[in-house]
């Protein structure tokens, strides 16, 4: 029997990863316009929530593996079914890329690392420029597709109401 | 499981959740700083940079002109109490630096800029790096990024003439009263020979943390061991400081000392622009010597950013905003510098 919602301890992980990523898209395109005190902070603050998030999706991937899925409504029409298993993947694959790139980067610019972590690659300063440029525009692609993500589960909770983002709400879920 | 809705609640719905959506994205497009009013930041400094010297691609966007060199530091053990860094206790710790002279035109005679620089980078055995920039003044004329990004646009040269505007300066100072030390160094102020004769000041100050954690302020300067003689007041040779040095170098290593300056209270740690009073308590934390120049600009200072918040335990920057702004402008500096080498191959 296939489970009607997720696993509580991936729902846990979707909500934390969630916000952490939303406040790691606004704290890292406001760091970089900003030339006060704050943006020493929010530096900072940026790279720890970023390696924590690594290890958060490392952890997450796994989970996916080992745990049966809830499977989507059986009307949605198979082009959505496509789409969403599409956007998903995607957006696994850039909560990976995400981190990899800054400590990538941070590598590639000849930065000290946080923890003093060994380096990804070697300072090369044209790798540097290519990751990152990458870590901003795949940045931007990331926040395109958590719009949408967050816009189809609204539809699914408000509109269709056919128990899809139930299936990951945060909280006890009721009986009906 | 509730059914679908249709009609009209439907479409309210939707359009409530398109609203949202709105809002989420014109949040971020604001903390972005794409739209909402114009504020000044990192990148609004280098444009300027690049906007009065013009487009040097692959350069530094300030101090555009120096060139590398590597040596060691070798610490007297005299600061070790003062603070944990690694960098006052061993012995030699291998260096990179960049001699440089200010200003963000990479072609500009060495002998026509009063500010020279000095950056270095120090690798300590326990794996810590710490990168600091340093000038000849003293003190900056200012104290806020707002109001050196001012003294900035006042330096715009006249298209007329190719030089600053005389009048716009003095009303920049006159508005200024705060850059008085500065003035006054300006006006003393003696060109010197060499980069081997010349002092490096740290201007901004730091916090020393020693193994208990308890922290005292400082600002620090490479004092030169080459004794002072004044440049000549006909300069032909562009790049005369660099070839002074070469040639220095191909003699022998150059020495400076790294001297430390503690504060007082009440002395300014967060405002680069006021001077400390005199008869403050210095210790000299040890020798910087400087044995070689790597190949032009080719070395390995290049691809480094000598941003000044790159720092290894036991220092600690101050609140000075000017330290935070450099940090940020720095790093658009070797951003846009990173894509014109890779997009133009632009590898000066
Ligand atoms: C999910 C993870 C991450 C997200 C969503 C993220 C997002 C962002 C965004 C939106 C920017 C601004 C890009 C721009 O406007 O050009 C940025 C910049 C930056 N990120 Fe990340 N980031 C993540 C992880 C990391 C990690 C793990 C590190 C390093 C350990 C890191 C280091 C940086 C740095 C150093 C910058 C700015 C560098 C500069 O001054 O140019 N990021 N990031
Ligand atoms: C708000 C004030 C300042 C701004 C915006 C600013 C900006 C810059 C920029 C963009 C660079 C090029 C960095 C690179 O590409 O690696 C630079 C270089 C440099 N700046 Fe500043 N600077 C400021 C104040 C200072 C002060 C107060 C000092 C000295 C204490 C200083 C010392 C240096 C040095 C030594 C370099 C050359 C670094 C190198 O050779 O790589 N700057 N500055």
């Amino acid at each position: 029997m296939k489970p009607v919602a997720f696993h509580p301890l991936a729902r846990l992980l979707h909500w934390l990863m969630a916000v952490l990523i939303l406040a790691m898209l606004f704290i890292g395109v406001s760091m970089v316009n900003d030339l006060s005190p704050r943006h020493t902070w929010l530096v900072s603050l940026h790279k720890a929530i970023g390696l924590a998030l690594l290890l958060l999706v490392l952890v997450r991937i796994g989970l996916r593996l080992l745990l049966p899925q809830p499977p989507l409504p059986n009307d949605l029409p198979s082009l959505q079914r496509r789409a969403a298993k599409a956007s998903h993947l995607l957006l696994y694959g850039l909560m990976l890329a995400m981190p990899l790139l800054g400590w990538g980067m941070l590598s590639a610019g000849g930065y000290p690392l946080p923890l003093q972590l060994p380096a990804l690659l070697p300072h090369d300063l044209q790798l540097y420029a290519l990751l990152r440029q990458a870590h901003g525009w795949l940045a931007y692609v990331l926040f395109a597709i958590v719009l949408v993500h967050l816009g189809a589960a609204l539809v699914h909770g408000l509109v269709r109401r056919d128990g899809v983002l139930r299936s990951m709400w945060p909280g006890p879920l009721r009986k009906d | 499981m509730t059914t679908p809705l249709h009609g009209r609640p439907r479409a309210l719905r939707l359009a409530a959740i398109g609203l949202g959506l709105t809002a989420l994205a014109a949040g971020f497009a604001y903390t972005a700083g794409w739209i909402g009013n114009e504020r000044l930041t990192p990148k609004r400094i280098i444009d300027t940079f690049e906007a009065q010297a013009g487009h040097h691609p692959g350069y530094r966007k300030n101090h555009a002109k120096g060139l590398c060199v590597s040596g060691y530091f070798q610490s007297s053990g005299e600061a070790a109490g003062l603070s944990s860094a690694r960098v006052f206790s061993q012995a030699r710790v291998p260096v990179i630096g960049r001699f440089a002279i200010g200003g963000a035109n990479p072609h500009s005679p060495d002998a026509s800029v009063p500010t020279r620089s000095l950056a270095l980078q120090l690798s300590s055995d326990d794996g810590q790096q710490w990168r600091t920039g340093m000038n000849t003044p003293p003190v900056l004329a200012v104290g806020t990024p707002e109001a050196f990004y001012q003294q900035v646009l006042a330096m715009t040269p006249d298209p007329a003439t190719g030089k600053p505007d005389p009048s716009r300066l003095q009303a920049f100072f006159a508005a200024h009263p705060e850059s008085a030390a500065f003035r006054q160094w300006a006006k003393d102020y003696k060109a010197s020979d060499s980069f081997a004769n010349s002092s490096y000041n740290s201007i901004n100050a730091f916090a020393l943390i020693d193994a208990e954690g308890k922290a005292r302020y400082v600002r620090w300067s490479l004092l030169p061991q080459t004794p002072f003689a004044a440049l000549p007041t006909q300069v032909e040779d562009n790049d005369y400081l660099q070839h002074d040095l070469r040639q220095r170098l191909s003699l022998g290593p150059l020495r400076w000392t790294l001297q430390l300056t503690l504060a007082a209270a009440g002395d300014a740690v967060n405002d680069p622009s006021q001077p400390w009073p005199g008869q403050r308590p210095t210790v000299d934390a040890g020798t910087l010597v400087i044995d070689q120049v790597d190949a032009a600009q080719q070395g390995a200072c290049r691809d480094l950013n000598f941003d000044p918040l790159i720092l290894p335990t036991g220092i600690k920057p101050s609140a000075d905003p000017i330290l935070a702004a450099r940090s940020a402008a720095y790093s658009e500096s070797f951003n846009r510098r990173s894509r014109e080498a890779a997009q133009l191959g632009a590898r000066p």
